[in-house]
């Protein structure tokens, strides 16, 4: 026998091809049935080896099972590219069998905890039994996560204030083609303004009949939505004049843009929103009082723009000189050649940067606890303190993960769409 | 055509002076009225704060100026750590992404998706609340390579006891000194008669030899400290000898590294993919070994794309570096801006302090980075 897969080993070609492939593939089984009995049975069957060598047992046979596959024009379609793909040698085979391995490993204990053995019925702690996780701690929870300290009775006051800015925000994609040219007006000026009035009034309260709510007790992911909104907004045009004024040719212009940028890039996002916090009280006349909320939104917006100050400028200078001569002959001053010729361009060279900007200042948001207004980060590390429900962060952290996973990562996509769709080829 | 060019210039210098102004009055104001001075008189008063992890000799009877030190070596040990094992592993799965494994490929593209799409901050608390916290109390605490033990009070590894010690080190800076001169040699030579040294394979054993000499003739001896368990209480138990790493570390630097590393890999494959076609095939057909390929060829025109963003990515983690202060590791921030603040009262300054400390590190960093972005550019004749 061993003389036979020595030969094997040597020539592998159509004649034994069958042979090879039944013995490859039962050796690929062999170590994965081995490992498996490892891990879940505590049962080793290749226990008569030393400790060093049966550790290794699933791998090495595993990846003689791949070599003895690796038979090249096998003529079946399906060995081919899978050859092709993972097996091309056995450093490659030695990897994807590790791979394999690994997911057999992480996968089922991952699962388990995450679906099999996790309770989700009942709303007490004593309803968690099974080994797995606790998501009863999330529902019961979940308004916190939501809507951090606003009072139960008027969460609803949220829910309609977004509905509505969402409402607003969608209506710009509806208006009619001959007020297009008025959209980026409109979001940029009158949205942020319309949204505020709403947040000031429905959320907010203290008119029309609604208790007031002070902004210490907003919190969850509502306030991460609020804060990055309004962060997303207000950076956007500020760091495209920060970016055309390091780009100016007039001195004064140039240095106070260039030391603006380099020195908010320059600063660590915590350090500014302590300077919000403990600092800017003292650089205020005595009296005056600036809500927090806003304090942080502002600091957010500073730091937030010299970053995409830069990245606006990156597509600016990517920018042929011919643009801006083209446009300077045909009589164009500086704020029409930009408006009209050069920033359209450029914006669409630097969608995805922009978009990478703002996916930072949503995973930055958490941040804001420094301040003590606690967003779902924050009501996470509160919710686990609570004598209550001692024990469950795991369950809070893959919560709060998920859900900034899915926020993040299909903005990540859109803006990747975004970027094909406004491709234009030079 | 002069006024166009002076109007706004004047706009943009009266404004910065009326803001700057409008602040400094008003800060003069609020500190006159609540009769707090302003000065850096207070770094040299005593601290009388613990930190619980020091690089240096630290304690409460020392200066707030030398508590700063402590805050700002301990920042500088996450970031250096950090930037060296995200570059390891960022150059990795930067790699890994180009494989021609389908399974290798997916992999470290879940991977980039999987990390870099969570926050920072979440990573750093689920690694240090969740994670480290499942580890084992000391008393139960399994033996890992027959010295160290991983528990949820940190790392203890066995620490080496050097008799001369200094001799060692100097023996060190001798091999590292004669790696230098043997590569500006091996480098001249390669320039003007075109023979080739093994570098890396001569490099590596001058680094090990030259220090390995000085156990025979310099009398050099290392020892191992093992850490080894004692009962303090009745339920309390911690370790003796050897090293600790607390896990506020072992958390922040494995967040950190798993998170920037992900954005250096993209930077990684951009480099890579950067590198058109025709360059591998060339160098290819004239006979290189795909390594060679790799090594002299794509790899010194990638660098020059990877190097500015990976500077980026640098200087994020220090920044980032800064997160300590949400799990308790002595940072700069924690330990100056915190509580040497909450003690002093001295806002301006030490907010001011702590800014411009990571301003200078990131002037630093970018500065070295250029460097070596120059040193690399293209030489145009």
């Amino acid at each position: 026998m061993s003389i036979n897969t020595f030969n094997l080993l040597k020539t592998k070609n159509q004649k034994n091809r069958n042979i090879s492939l039944i013995l490859g593939v039962l050796f690929f089984s062999v170590g994965v049935i081995d490992f498996y009995l490892n891990n879940y049975f505590n049962t080793n069957i290749t226990s008569f080896l030393p400790r060093i060598i049966n550790f290794f047992t699933p791998l090495i046979f595993a990846v003689i099972g791949l070599h003895l596959i690796r038979i090249e024009f096998s003529g079946i379609r399906l060995l081919d590219s899978l050859n092709k793909n993972i097996n091309t040698n056995n450093f490659n085979a030695v990897l994807s069998t590790s791979i394999i391995l690994l997911v057999i490993f992480a996968l089922p204990p991952l699962l388990n905890w995450l679906i099999f053995d996790a309770n989700i019925a009942g709303d007490t702690k004593e309803a968690c039994t099974g080994g797995g996780a606790c998501w009863v701690y999330i529902k019961v929870w979940f308004n916190r996560f939501m809507y951090g300290m606003y009072p139960n009775a008027e969460q609803w006051r949220i829910n309609v204030t977004f509905i509505a800015v969402l409402v607003f925000m969608a209506a710009g994609f509806f208006v009619p083609v001959r007020f297009r040219n008025y959209l980026s007006f409109y979001y940029t000026i009158l949205l942020p303004i319309i949204s505020f009035i709403l947040i000031y009034y429905i959320i907010s309260g203290g008119s029309f009949g609604l208790v007031w709510v002070e902004t210490g007790a907003w919190g969850g992911l509502s306030l991460t939505f609020m804060v990055s909104f309004f962060s997303l907004i207000f950076c956007f045009p500020l760091g495209m004049m920060l970016a055309l004024g390091r780009r100016s040719s007039l001195p004064v212009v140039k240095y106070s843009s260039l030391s603006f940028i380099e020195f908010w890039r320059g600063v660590p996002l915590i350090t500014v929103l302590f300077m919000s916090a403990v600092m800017f009280p003292m650089f205020l006349p005595d009296g005056t009082y600036v809500d927090k909320l806003i304090r942080v939104v502002v600091a957010i917006t500073l730091f937030e723009a010299a970053y995409t100050a830069e990245v606006i400028r990156g597509g600016l200078q990517a920018l042929p000189r011919g643009q801006y001569d083209a446009a300077k002959s045909l009589g164009m001053g500086y704020w029409k050649l930009h408006i009209f010729v050069i920033l359209p361009q450029a914006l669409k060279l630097v969608i995805p940067g922009i978009a990478n900007t703002f996916l930072a200042l949503i995973k930055d948001t958490p941040l804001i606890f420094v301040v003590g207004l606690l967003e779902v980060v924050g009501m996470l590390n509160l919710a686990k303190t609570n004598p209550k429900w001692l024990g469950f962060s795991m369950e809070g952290y893959v919560f709060a993960g998920i859900i900034f996973w899915i926020i993040c990562f299909s903005m990540s996509k859109y803006s990747q769409k975004l970027e094909l769709k406004y491709k234009t080829d030079r | 055509m002069k006024l166009k060019k002076i109007l706004p210039q004047l706009l943009t210098l009266l404004f910065i002076v009326l803001i700057f102004g409008f602040f400094t009055m008003n800060a003069q104001e609020n500190m006159d009225t609540r009769g707090i001075e302003f000065g850096f008189g207070f770094l040299k008063q005593e601290a009388s704060f613990d930190i619980q992890f020091s690089l240096i000799d630290y304690d409460g009877s020392h200066s707030y100026a030398r508590a700063y030190l402590v805050g700002l070596l301990n920042t500088l040990l996450v970031a250096f750590i950090g930037i060296i094992l995200a570059t390891f592993l960022g150059a990795v799965i930067g790699i890994a992404r180009l494989s021609p494994n389908y399974l290798i490929r997916k992999t470290a593209s879940f991977y980039i998706e999987f990390f870099r799409n969570i926050p920072l901050l979440l990573q750093i608390f689920f690694w240090y609340f969740a994670a480290l916290r499942a580890l084992p109390m000391p008393e139960d605490a399994p033996l890992l390579l027959n010295s160290s033990f991983m528990t949820i009070k940190g790392l203890y590894a066995p620490s080496p006891v050097w008799t001369n010690g200094l001799t060692f080190l100097a023996f060190f800076i001798l091999a590292i000194i004669s790696i230098i001169c043997f590569n500006i040699y091996a480098n001249q030579k390669q320039e003007n008669e075109g023979k080739q040294f093994s570098k890396l394979y001569i490099s590596t054993s001058l680094l090990i030899i030259i220090p390995l000499l000085s156990f025979f003739i310099a009398g050099v001896d290392l020892s191992w400290s093992f850490p080894e368990i004692r009962q303090m209480s009745q339920s309390s138990y911690t370790f003796d000898g050897g090293f600790k790493i607390p896990p506020e570390l072992i958390a922040l630097t494995l967040a950190l590294t798993l998170y920037t590393a992900t954005f250096i890999a993209e930077n990684v494959r951009a480099g890579i993919q950067g590198i058109g076609k025709g360059q591998k095939e060339a160098a290819a057909s004239i006979g290189l070994t795909p390594n060679q390929v790799l090594k002299l060829v794509i790899m010194p025109q990638a660098l020059r794309i990877i190097i500015p963003p990976t500077t980026n990515q640098y200087l994020n983690l220090t920044k980032n570096s800064s997160l300590a202060a949400a799990i308790a590791y002595p940072d700069l921030v924690l330990v100056f801006a915190g509580t040497a603040m909450m003690q002093t009262g001295k806002a301006i300054e030490i907010v001011g302090i702590t800014m411009a400390t990571y301003l200078t590190i990131s002037l630093i960093i970018s500065l070295l980075m250029n460097w070596y972005n120059k040193r690399i550019a293209i030489q145009e004749k």
